[in-house]
């Protein structure tokens, strides 16, 4: 019985490891210029975590295969080294990790969270709401109306709660229900939530941030590939929270203004 | 109940002998000697003394959160406004001090009373009487202390400032109720015609009193502070 | 004598004796009873997840029977998918894996093992389960009420969680009872909790010094210091999250929210502040799940193995590092949060650190293993089982602490693969080990072995085929809590939903063995021996099932370390605790 316990706990972590190491379902190609970093990270982190979990189950296997069944007359042993040298590994071991991944590639998060956006980066404002994502980009003017919830009307599509009448700023105010960016040029992301708790969240910008009801945040991210990418909602938000999607359009730089143009001649 | 332990054979070498003292808590006399009060004594360490400790630390814990909560709001919003404090809140806190003092006085009555060394149970009761009096009043004044607020249009949902000021002060109001309900169970034990009061009783009662005390003190510093 | 037998004599009359009991053991029986109906109900709950995210237009029939709207027709409703999520999601953590391996088996055999005959304060500990129950009857209650359980998560984030019905259905009066449950319960586990402190200080029996104690206890004990806490926070946090639902305070809800086109009536609330409560005391409350499962399984693996743990005091001091290390990492649950990002940093490390106590424990039972007389019974392969699957989602964990690799990973069901392994399945294993192993004490009636092995082999690779598979689901991006899958990118990872549906579907049928091994083995099983597995602690010296008073008013006295295992030169190859035999060991713990 115990070396059947051996063989499953081998075949068992071997076949785990299988889809990881051949890579059928893992991230989607990265298309941002911080990502490499994360995915460096990723691929670092999966190597170590990998070996720690085959060696750790091959060795469990290994044991109870040899020493499983075994009566009172077997002479029992104990671990060279005993305690001690266990506890030794686990603090060079683990440390070692700690100090590769932990501190060193915090690198990764700094690029994204400590830099400070461009100055000439598009600035473009995301709404999350039950169970829509809505883009608002400043007009020509280059500045945003002030939203006012009060003012929030779906049916009238009015959904920032815009007041053109009195608020200048607001008047050549570009929504769109898609997020349309120039290709190779930054990002900097507003986002307001309108009632509860939501995530932007795009696979291939390795890209995820929270929007926090009353407490506007922003991130910054710049698309290296044109295409179009699938923005989802990752925070439960209601019985709408899997059907809360979006899309990326990363255009080229004609192709953008053009989009703007035609947006604002609406 | 058994009272006799079997004494643990004498066994050498000294790896498996049961160490004795501190660490073997258990097993040594029982505390409800033979209906004379010199008997009552505790084994050591007792259950309810711990226990009263553990206890304190789980409210502590509480009302550290709550703090922490009424730290955070404070700079979450802009909508914080202070309020003033009610003038009887002062008279509270002298009156929860004072109940402090009588029960100590109380203690000590007990303590001699048990001992045989000259104080009477009916000095005891008085003093312990006179301690859940002034509990009780302070609880009185507390809820005179929302009935002055709510005149003032001050509700539980008023503002940032008058939620927290209510939840704190009933949150310590029902532990401090909870505190006079052990000082009535230590008078009834007390009045028991055979001795039952156990020490540790009277002493993890009066720790949770002085504890509802310092408390308060603590939280009326936190309502008046403004951040 | 103990404070506590002074207060009771034994018990006359049904109601006394199985009902409203102050004996440790009836009430930890009656911890394991109710934890295994809530599990029984949760696991029921994800067989319907599971079913309906993979044949959401299939009709499971008589379902409207449990709700007419969240289940029309026998259809779930994206709605009532995420009312069973919650409802999984909190009878889980909180009814099985808070109550199993630490109330129920704590109550049981924590006194025992320490040589008292009851816990410190027994009416508290009545008082405790009592309590659970009503929270567990509260959060039930839900089910029946007119629009359903809540479906806000077992995080019951607030806005969601806290403005009311306008958010969605099962937020009015469902949210309501969850929260005022989960307050109730939050009391119950303090009580438990400082009577398992007080006990473990205060009533040990002669000779039974600190590192005397079974390791068992000692996880009891840590837990326990870890639950006093951390439900000391979450009382209040419930507290005011419930204000804010009924009373119209603004805690956690921020002005100028718009739901439903109604603008809420609340300003300046804190959304963070309740993420940092909740996880303040949510990543204790992992700990306290899985610590008396580590205890649990040293205990019954040192018995297998016919020897000591390589070093007793480094898994002490180990579990102890896990408790203190677990109050400073709240915060890797909220990276992506919108906390100051340089916080992120701060919390990252301490998370990391576990990590550190974590490998020593793996390292210690591995290293322990090595030239041990390991003997396999149902009870220790599930204590084997739970190595390898805490090692399992034990290493994901180390993609989660890593912020940077977060903002990818958070939020998919890599993360609901890392917690049901490392929390789920290895609390459970550690549960079915104990039951295995404890049982024949508990009823006093041995457990078939061949059925448990059986239960063994289905549960440990039904398990793997469940949660493995939900790691690689996250590494492609899969959104955790989602009622289905309409984006176009998850479209082909159905395959892998549907191979864990099976899974699932199999692994808790086969659960139904279990129940049947226990149902029947309490009554028409062969009768337990006082000490089926020649075990050292001071459970194995007293009849199965103990009497009341535990030691028959007899104190015991313990003389010997608690795992004194093929000590050479004794009798047998164990002497037990109490046993005044004295020999020269070179084996020793
Ligand atoms: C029969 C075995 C189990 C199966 C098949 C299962 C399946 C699931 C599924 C499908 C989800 C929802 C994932 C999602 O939509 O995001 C879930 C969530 C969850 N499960 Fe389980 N589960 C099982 C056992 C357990 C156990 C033993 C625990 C105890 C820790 C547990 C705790 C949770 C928690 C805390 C959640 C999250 C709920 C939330 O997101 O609010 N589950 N489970
Ligand atoms: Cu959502
Ligand atoms: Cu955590």
């Amino acid at each position: 019985m115990g070396k059947f316990f051996a063989v499953t706990v081998a075949i068992i972590a071997i076949l785990s490891a299988i889809p990881i190491v051949m890579n059928y379902w893992g991230p989607p190609a990265d298309i941002s210029t911080h990502g490499a970093a994360i995915d460096d990270q990723l691929h670092e982190t999966m190597w170590e975590a990998g070996v720690s979990f085959l060696a750790a189950q091959l060795v469990l296997a290994l044991f109870v295969w040899q020493f499983a069944g075994r009566g009172r007359n077997d002479k029992l042993k104990n671990f060279p080294g005993g305690a001690k040298w266990l506890v030794i590994a686990a603090f060079l071991f683990v440390g070692t990790e700690i100090l590769a991944l932990g501190v060193i590639g915090q690198k990764a998060w700094a690029t994204v969270y400590f830099a400070a956006p461009d100055k000439d980066a598009v600035t473009v404002q995301a709404q999350a709401g039950q169970f829509a994502f809505y883009f608002r980009y400043p007009g020509p003017d280059g500045k945003f109306g002030t939203p006012r919830p009060d003012k929030i009307d779906e049916g009238n599509q009015n959904f920032f709660g815009l007041d053109p009448e009195n608020d200048v700023a607001s008047r050549d105010d570009i929504v769109a229900g898609e997020l349309a960016v120039p290709v190779n040029r930054q990002v900097n992301l507003l986002m307001h939530s309108k009632d509860v708790g939501h995530s932007f969240y795009v696979r291939e910008l390795r890209i995820q941030q929270d929007f926090v009801p009353g407490l506007d945040l922003a991130v910054h991210f710049t698309a290296t590939k044109t295409g179009q990418y699938e923005i989802v909602c990752t925070q439960l938000c209601g019985l709408g929270h899997y059907n809360m999607k979006a899309y990326l359009n990363v255009l080229s730089q004609e192709d953008f203004d053009k989009w703007l143009k035609d947006k604002s001649a609406q | 109940m058994a009272t006799t332990v079997p004494e643990p054979p004498v066994i050498k070498p000294q790896p498996y002998m049961p160490s004795p003292g501190k660490d073997g808590g258990g097993g040594s006399a029982g505390f409800h000697g033979g209906g004379e009060l010199r008997a009552v004594s505790d084994r050591s360490p007792e259950p309810a003394r711990t226990g009263i400790w553990v206890a304190l630390a789980a409210i502590a814990m509480a009302f550290a959160a709550l703090t922490s909560a009424l730290i955070v709001r404070q700079g979450s919003g802009n909508d914080w406004q202070h309020i003033l404090i009610p003038r009887i809140l002062y008279l509270n806190s002298a009156v929860l001090v004072l109940s402090s003092v009588t029960l100590e006085w109380a203690r000590k009555r007990v303590a001699s009373y048990s001992r045989g060394e000259g104080a009477t149970r009916s000095e005891a009761m008085q003093w312990l009487g006179a301690t859940l009096a002034l509990g009780l009043i302070f609880v009185a004044g507390q809820y005179l202390a929302w009935v002055q607020l709510r005149s003032e249009g001050l509700y539980l949902a008023t503002n940032p400032n008058s939620s927290f000021f209510y939840v704190l002060t009933a949150v310590h109001a029902i532990h401090v109720l909870g505190g006079l309900g052990g000082l009535v169970r230590v008078m009834y034990l007390l009045s028991s015609p055979v001795p039952v009061l156990r020490k540790s009783t009277m002493d993890s009662t009066s720790y949770y009193w002085h504890f509802m005390g310092m408390l308060w003190i603590y939280l009326l510093f936190v309502v008046w502070l403004k951040l | 004598m103990s404070e506590a037998a002074a207060h009771h004599g034994p018990p006359q009359g049904f109601i006394r004796k199985y009902v409203f009991s102050l004996d440790h053991k009836i009430i930890g029986l009656q911890y394991y009873g109710l934890a295994l109906v809530a599990v029984f109900v949760g696991m029921f709950l994800s067989w319907l997840m599971r079913f309906h995210l993979v044949w959401p237009n299939a009709a499971i029939p008589g379902l409207q029977l449990l709700s007419k709207v969240g289940a029309p027709g026998g259809l779930i409703t994206p709605e009532y998918y995420l009312s069973l999520l919650t409802m999984h999601g909190t009878l889980m953590v909180f009814f099985v894996l808070t109550n199993a391996p630490f109330a129920a088996f704590g109550n049981y055999f924590l006194p025992i093992q320490i040589g008292a005959e009851d816990m410190a304060f027994p009416r508290f500990n009545m008082m405790s389960f009592w309590t659970t129950f009503v929270a567990f009857v509260v959060l039930l209650a839900a089910f029946v009420v007119p629009d359903g359980p809540p479906i806000s998560g077992w995080t019951a984030y607030a806005p969601l969680s806290a403005i009311g019905k306008d958010a969605g259905p099962g937020l009015d009066m469902g949210q309501n009872l969850w929260g005022i449950s989960i307050a109730i319960f939050c009391i119950a586990s303090l009580l438990g909790s400082l009577n398992f402190i007080a006990t473990t200080l205060d009533l040990r029996a002669k000779g039974m010094t600190l590192m005397r104690m079974p390791l068992s206890t000692w996880a009891w004990f840590v837990t326990s210091c870890i639950a006093l806490l951390a439900f000391a926070v979450l009382l209040p946090a419930c507290l005011l999250l419930v204000l804010d639902r009924v009373a119209g305070t603004s805690f956690f809800v921020p002005a100028g929210l718009v739901v439903s086109d109604h603008l809420q009536p609340h300003s300046g609330g804190s959304p963070l502040l309740w993420q940092h409560l909740f996880w303040f005391f949510g990543h204790p409350e992992v700990y306290i799940a899985i610590l008396p499962a580590m205890g649990i399984v040293s205990h019954i693996l040192i018995n297998s193995m016919r020897k000591p743990l390589l070093s007793h005091k480094v898994v002490i001091g180990s579990m102890m590092a896990i408790g203190f290390l677990s109050y400073m990492v709240w915060g890797h649950h909220m990276f992506l949060s919108g906390m100051n990002p340089f916080s992120a940093l701060v919390f990252s490390f301490p998370t990391l650190m576990i990590t550190i106590p974590a490998t020593v424990l793996t390292l210690i039972w591995l290293g322990s293993l090595y030239g041990s007389r390991l003997q396999i019974t149902a009870a220790s392969l599930f204590a084997l089982g739970f190595i390898s699957m805490f090692v399992s989602g034990g290493v994901s964990g180390f993609f989660l602490a890593q912020p940077s690799i977060d903002i990818y990973l958070h939020a998919t069901y890599f993360v609901v693969g890392h917690f049901h392994l490392v929390m789920g399945v290895a609390a459970i294993f550690g549960v079915f080990a104990g039951t295995y192993f404890w049982m024949p004490k508990m009823t006093g009636r041995m457990m078939n072995e061949t059925l448990g092995k059986i239960h063994f082999w289905l549960s440990f690779v039904g398990a793997y085929c469940i949660f493995m598979p939900f790691h690689y689901l996250g590494l492609a991006g899969n959104v955790r809590r989602y009622s289905s899958f309409v984006d176009d990118f998850m479209a082909p990872l159905m395959p892998v939903h549907k191979f864990i549906t099976i899974a699932a579907l199999c692994t808790g049928a086969a659960q139904l063995i279990f129940l049947y091994n226990l149902i029947h083995s309490r009554f028409w099983g062969p009768p337990a021996p006082v000490n089926p597995w020649n075990a050292t602690s001071l459970e194995w010296t007293v009849p199965s099932p103990p009497p009341w008073n535990n030691f028959g008013g007899v104190h015991p006295v313990v003389y010997h370390d608690p795992y004194q295992y093929s000590v050479e030169g004794a009798k047998e190859d164990f002497i037990m605790q109490n046993s005044p035999e004295q020999v020269k060991t070179t084996v020793r713990s």
